[in-house]
């Protein structure tokens, strides 16, 4: 299952970071973040609850750049 | 500017009016005997006016255990100034890495909106009409077969049919094609289109998701997270290029002024031994104001994003950083003939050979292909005129690449080419004409042929010679027409490689054998008009589907899709390609270059840190302005 979110952050390597971040937490089998859209991309492993996954997905990002948001 | 920015930059214009008095007192330009703890008390309140959310931040970064971020490099390197008494550095380093972002954060922010404002065919909207008033509704809501009311000026918010009205549509949304199209009742509309002057009553024949605005939409914000070596490149880049400059830092803090110690090298020029370690710290601290990746890392992706903006408000839509990076290296383009190289609107030229009538003979193989969706099929029922019924057919078997062998009022008829004929073992009469030959049995018994001929594009020559100018080397064109069909079509476009007679298949086979006989770092491309190409469209470096607005399985199955059926803009899309490819390059090098000569020049204590940073910031700047160049692809 793949899902697109939005998402705010002000430069290009906090989004690399975010995209590591997100990659890393359970239930999400890839990710992609474009900082030109400023659009998330997740692909969730198979039986993975989107909306718990998310939730977890963001906490790791506010982690490594509390600057950033995704809007769920 | 947004509120965030318009903050940033009132921080940035209050700590400079703070910061310059400040300066020039502390270098003895303007005298005013002030003790050295007041002054640095006063350098701190600048400081941590345009400061204050870096420190949080990177203090926020200890805290979760990711150290090496550019927060925390700006705070280690600016303390480590001004506890080393360069407050005035310090305070400027801190003050232009602001700026930078500042900057940084509005050009893209700019560009972000200039680009989607390109790519601006969303409709909000569709009318329908109730009781003769109009209401607005979303056109999510609309269901299929609703008739929607497009006024003039307003978008067509979903594909469908004229029911009533003639208008002109804009389509230079979705084609890039300025000149606007005239539609009338049972014209075929897509969304994403602008009413430029009539009503238009238009019954939609898809769901508002299924509509071309929808999915062309959907395509282009897709593309961006398909990443192009280069970029993947530079985020691992960014991935050790920060702690290894850190620990070079560290390293060069410590093992110099360490060695200078134990060994008395070079001590001699130094006061005193703390004059010897502050000189080495400084300069760790000019390394860190070097390390900050955000240069590089945001001009490549801007790059990419400024291209596929820039190609798609010329009808090419790109799916991705990736495809552009394969279309800047292709140096052989493969042609399926139909519907790229010649218009596929084909016309029955004439009937041949044949003991009936004319008429006869197209109204067996209208009949027989009235299935079909081939171009040869409508041709044929084009000519035949009548009325097709389809009751009268029965048991359609298509047999790819021969023809369609179906029950005419109960007997045997087959359509199709000598393959055909020979498959069935009906003698027949081969033709000398150069076009399509469609041969045509009934009952057993030969019924004459039927000649049908396609026409080249007007453009199609001219884009042949654009291509060879664009550095394609090699061009092959692939029919599964005749050959003397081939050679003529060969030879009004100046081609000089073809393969005739192919079937689907034999069309995906040619495509290995030349993918096989490219050099390693080239690419081929494959210009299909996306029927029946879809597995050598998926096949090829990059499948090109043209004038394919509205078929799914083209869109679907290829990595470039040209909106309008323009031969010209494959070499459009290819230098659109190469440019991007060229800036990323530049951009690189570039970046890279004067961060690794800042990197030296600090080490070896020629460069302080006012020079850092604004090689840092003065880098990122025209990185981004050159970034910018890839979105200005019109007159390319």
């Amino acid at each position: 299952m793949k899902k697109s979110y939005k998402i705010d952050v002000d430069c290009a390597n906090c989004a690399n970071k975010m995209e590591e971040a997100a990659k890393k937490t359970p239930g999400v089998k890839d990710c992609t973040v474009s900082f030109m859209t400023l659009k998330m991309k997740v692909e969730f492993e198979d039986g993975a609850d989107a909306a718990q996954v998310m939730a977890a997905v963001r906490d790791n990002c506010k982690k490594v750049e509390s600057d950033c948001e995704v809007f769920l | 500017m947004t509120q965030k920015q318009k903050k940033l930059l009132w921080r940035i214009l209050a700590a400079a009016v703070l910061f310059v008095p400040l300066y020039l007192i502390s270098e003895g330009i303007v005298h005013w005997a002030v003790p050295r703890w007041a002054l640095l008390l006063l350098f701190l309140v600048p400081y941590l006016l345009v400061g204050y959310d870096i420190l949080r931040k990177a203090f926020q970064g200890i805290k979760n255990g990711s150290v090496f971020d550019e927060n925390f490099l700006m705070t280690v390197a600016t303390i480590g100034a001004i506890a080393l008494g360069e407050y005035g550095e310090g305070v400027a380093v801190m003050l232009l890495y602001q700026v930078g972002e500042l900057f940084q954060s509005y050009a893209v922010g700019k560009s972000r909106r200039n680009i989607s404002a390109l790519m601006d065919i969303r409709p909000d909207y569709a009318n329908i009409e109730e009781d003769g008033e109009l209401t607005r509704v979303d056109p999510d809501q609309v269901a299929v077969g609703t008739v929607i009311v497009v006024q003039p000026g307003e978008k067509v918010p979903i594909d469908g049919v004229v029911e009533e009205g003639t208008s002109s549509l804009d389509t230079a949304a979705l084609t890039g094609e300025s000149l606007p199209v005239t539609v009338g009742p049972g014209r075929e509309v897509l969304s994403g289109s602008i009413n430029l002057s009539g009503l238009l009553h238009i019954r939609t024949t898809r769901e508002f998701d299924e509509s071309t605005a929808s999915r062309v939409l959907e395509l282009v914000e897709n593309a961006a997270s398909r990443k192009a070596v280069s970029e993947n490149f530079i985020s691992r880049f960014a991935h050790y290029y920060t702690p290894i400059v850190c620990y070079a830092a560290l390293a060069l803090a410590v093992l110099p002024p360490l060695f200078c110690t134990l060994t008395g090298i070079g001590l001699a020029n130094y006061a005193t031994l703390g004059a010897l370690w502050g000189d080495w710290v400084l300069r760790a601290c000019t390394f860190l104001v070097i390390s900050c990746p955000c240069a590089v890392v945001i001009s490549i992706p801007l790059s990419f994003f400024a291209a596929l903006g820039g190609a798609s408000s010329q009808g090419i839509l790109i799916k991705g950083s990736n495809f552009l990076e394969s279309l800047s290296r292709v140096t052989a383009v493969a042609f399926d003939k139909t519907g790229t190289i010649t218009k596929g609107n084909f016309a029955v030229e004439t009937v041949h050979n044949s003991p009936w009538e004319r008429k006869k003979v197209l109204e067996i193989a209208a009949h027989v292909e009235c299935h079909s969706t081939h171009p040869i099929a409508r041709s044929i029922m084009e000519a035949y005129g009548g009325h097709v019924e389809l009751g009268r057919v029965t048991d359609v078997e298509e047999i790819s690449g021969h023809g369609v062998v179906a029950r005419l009022d109960g007997v045997t008829a087959a359509v199709g080419n000598e393959k055909l004929m020979q498959r069935l073992g009906v003698t027949f009469s081969p033709c000398h004409h150069v076009g399509t030959v469609i041969h045509v049995a009934y009952d057993g018994t030969y019924g004459g042929h039927i000649v049908i001929a396609d026409q080249v594009k007007e453009t199609a020559a001219q884009a042949m010679a654009q291509l060879r100018r664009s550095g394609v080397k090699r061009i092959v064109m692939l029919t599964g027409d005749s050959a003397s069909v081939a050679e003529k079509v060969a030879d009004q476009v100046g081609i000089r490689e073809y393969r005739a007679g192919l079937l689907p298949a034999d069309k995906v086979d040619c495509v290995e054998k030349l993918l096989a006989e490219k050099g390693r770092g080239d690419r081929l491309a494959f210009v299909g008009d996306g029927i029946n190409d879809a597995p050598v469209l998926a096949r090829a470096d990059v499948g090109i589907a043209m004038g394919a607005l509205g078929s799914d399985a083209a869109i679907e199955a290829a990595d470039v899709v040209l909106m309008d059926d323009d031969p010209v803009k494959i070499a459009k899309a290819i230098r659109i390609g190469r440019k991007c490819m060229a800036i990323v390059r530049e951009n690189i090098v570039f970046a890279l270059g004067v961060k690794l000569a800042c990197l030296l020049l600090a080490a070896l204590g020629l460069a302080n840190m006012w020079l850092a940073i604004v090689a840092d910031v003065g880098v990122m700047i025209l990185a981004v302005l050159n970034a910018i160049r890839c979105l200005f692809v019109k007159h390319l």
